[in-house]
């Protein structure tokens, strides 16, 4: 009993063991395909208007919604300790250093990271890597290089427009419904937000962007059993990119602050 | 010869010079006996294990050179990992797998790259690429891996679509073809490259018999033109002896008869005849 139950523990440990050097391997040589010429700028601007571009609306309304919820929320919460005033500086910070990188990486995971990872499997079950393989093309320079490389270029924008979208939706709820004065939320908030707060933003993004395309693209790269190896693959990318940012978010910050 | 039913029309073989149908066989070029040539391709005895199941058993086999091999067996016996083994698709455990003397395992990535323009291979799915039209399929690989000039490029893919009678299809993509106009598009894809090879995995799977005729006749007559060396997968037993001058036949993962179609037709291994026959009756029990 306890020999099987140690048998299966060992077993469990090098099966994770050997998924995770996979996926390590994977980032490899992801990366050095990506850093190494030649770039193949077509295919990636594809990738940057499929990742970036198409993601702008969900990543404008969703960020629109969260300043201004952050907006009621504080206004109301401030309000108990007479710091109407801070409202800007309140919900700029919480944009810039927390709620931007981390929503708007969660939005692009949803959005374009299950697609990527769809794509990539339905393109493996229907051997086309394969076929691409056997053309003398390197799968990984021509499919994972040019997805990794517009998911860096397009998560860090994607958060710049969420965090103004989501400061000027929160100055929309706070000065013109709640009547907070415009000059004292502005002030305020250029008062407190500095540089390193939206750089930490930024090297936050990179890092999302970095782990959600390495997740997705390994996730459909190794897709096997069909169309609901597909499915399964997707939720897996969907579910394991999220859970990565958030706990990559916490030891983040517990870093940059 | 045939016109397609599929959707376009297929101007498959030019009629002979003497009016008559043009007689696509591949039986006139001599036999293989591993005497007269060199082999392009060897597997010495080659092992895979997939999921804790021996799937390749010491496999040791010789492809010859210019002719049309067929690897013949049932379901599941290993044939179609045999193919990726060939192109280095997939890595032996044990044994070697030689291209002209190299051990294609041996290689570098970029050598291996390397190789594999030597080869063409038609997936049994035709395994286009869905976001490309057919004329896009085609030229991809010589967009990918040649600096030819568009205009040439044009002219070869189009030259080549006539070829497989689909010069009126190159905007489709590939969810709007057929199955048989599937495999066209992607023998025409396995030979836009020139390769010396060209490895099927079971080409005429699932297509009906004129359908399956016409890809046939198509591959043989790719053959005669270029003189390839071709592997094929197929279970279309006993026609196939028509279309081949070498034959394997593999049987859970080992090699268990390997000789000319007349040979093969003749053999008096239990198992090749309940094969060739498909007797239900035999060393192999389904039921």
């Amino acid at each position: 009993m306890i020999l099987s139950m140690a048998e299966a523990l060992g077993s469990r440990a090098i099966l994770a063991t050997r998924s995770l050097g996979k996926m390590g391997m994977f980032l490899g040589a992801s990366l050095s395909r990506a850093a190494v010429p030649p770039y193949r700028v077509r295919n990636i601007l594809k990738q940057v208007h499929f990742i970036g571009v198409k993601s702008v609306s969900v990543i404008v309304l969703t960020a629109a919604f969260t300043g201004m919820v952050l907006a009621l929320q504080g206004f109301y919460t401030l309000r108990k300790f007479g710091s109407e005033g801070l409202l800007g500086s309140a919900v700029a910070l919480s944009l810039v250093r927390e709620l931007g990188p981390v929503l708007s990486a969660l939005m692009v995971t949803g959005r374009a990271g299950s697609a990527l990872t769809a794509e990539i499997g339905i393109m493996r079950i229907g051997e086309q890597i394969d076929s691409l393989e056997t053309m003398g093309i390197d799968p990984i320079r021509f499919l994972v290089a040019p997805r990794l490389l517009a998911f860096l270029l397009s998560v860090p924008l994607l958060t710049a427009i969420f965090d103004v979208v989501g400061i000027y939706g929160g100055y929309l709820v706070g000065v013109k419904l709640l009547g907070v004065n415009a000059g004292v939320y502005l002030g305020q908030m250029e008062a407190s937000v500095e540089l390193v707060d939206v750089t930490n933003g930024i090297w936050k993004s990179l890092a999302f962007a970095l782990l959600i395309a390495w997740v997705c693209t390994f996730k459909g790269y190794f897709t096997r059993h069909g169309a609901e190896g597909v499915s399964h693959a997707t939720t897996s990318a969907v579910v394991v990119s999220s859970v990565l940012v958030l706990i990559c978010d916490y030891f983040l910050t517990s870093v940059l602050l | 010869m045939q016109a397609g039913n599929d959707g376009t029309q297929a101007k498959l073989d030019p009629p002979a010079p003497n009016g008559k149908d043009w007689v696509c066989k591949p039986c006139s070029v001599e036999p293989y006996t591993g005497e007269k040539r060199e082999p392009v391709l060897r597997l010495i005895d080659v092992e895979k294990t997939l999921d804790g199941k021996k799937v390749l058993d010491g496999v040791t086999l010789e492809i010859p050179r210019s002719q049309i091999t067929a690897i013949i067996g049932l379901s599941g016996a290993g044939k179609s990992l045999l193919l990726k083994h060939m192109i280095g698709l997939m890595k032996p455990d044990r044994g070697l797998v030689l291209l002209d003397g190299v051990d294609i395992n041996r290689l570098s990535r970029e050598g291996l790259y390397e190789a594999r323009k030597r080869f063409g291979m038609l997936f049994q799915t035709g395994a286009l690429f869905d976001s490309l039209t057919v004329f896009e399929n085609v030229a991809f690989p010589l967009r990918e891996k040649t600096d030819m000039p568009e205009r040439e490029l044009r002219e070869k893919v189009r030259r080549i679509l006539r070829h497989v009678g689909l010069e009126n299809a190159e905007e489709k993509f590939p969810d709007e073809l057929s199955g048989g106009m599937v495999r066209r598009v992607a023998l025409a894809r396995a030979v836009v490259m020139d390769p010396e090879i060209i490895l099927f995995d079971e080409p005429t799977t699932g297509l009906d018999p004129i359908i399956r005729n016409s890809i046939l006749h198509l591959i043989c007559r790719t053959y005669h033109e270029h003189h390839f060396t071709m592997v094929m997968i197929s279970h279309d037993l006993p026609d196939i002896f028509q279309w081949c001058q070498h034959v394997v036949v593999v049987h859970d993962g080992k090699v268990v008869e390997v000789g000319t179609p007349g040979e093969i037709r003749n053999s008096v291994d239990p198992f090749v005849r309940q094969l060739v026959d498909g007797d239900i009756a035999g060393p192999v029990q389904l039921m």
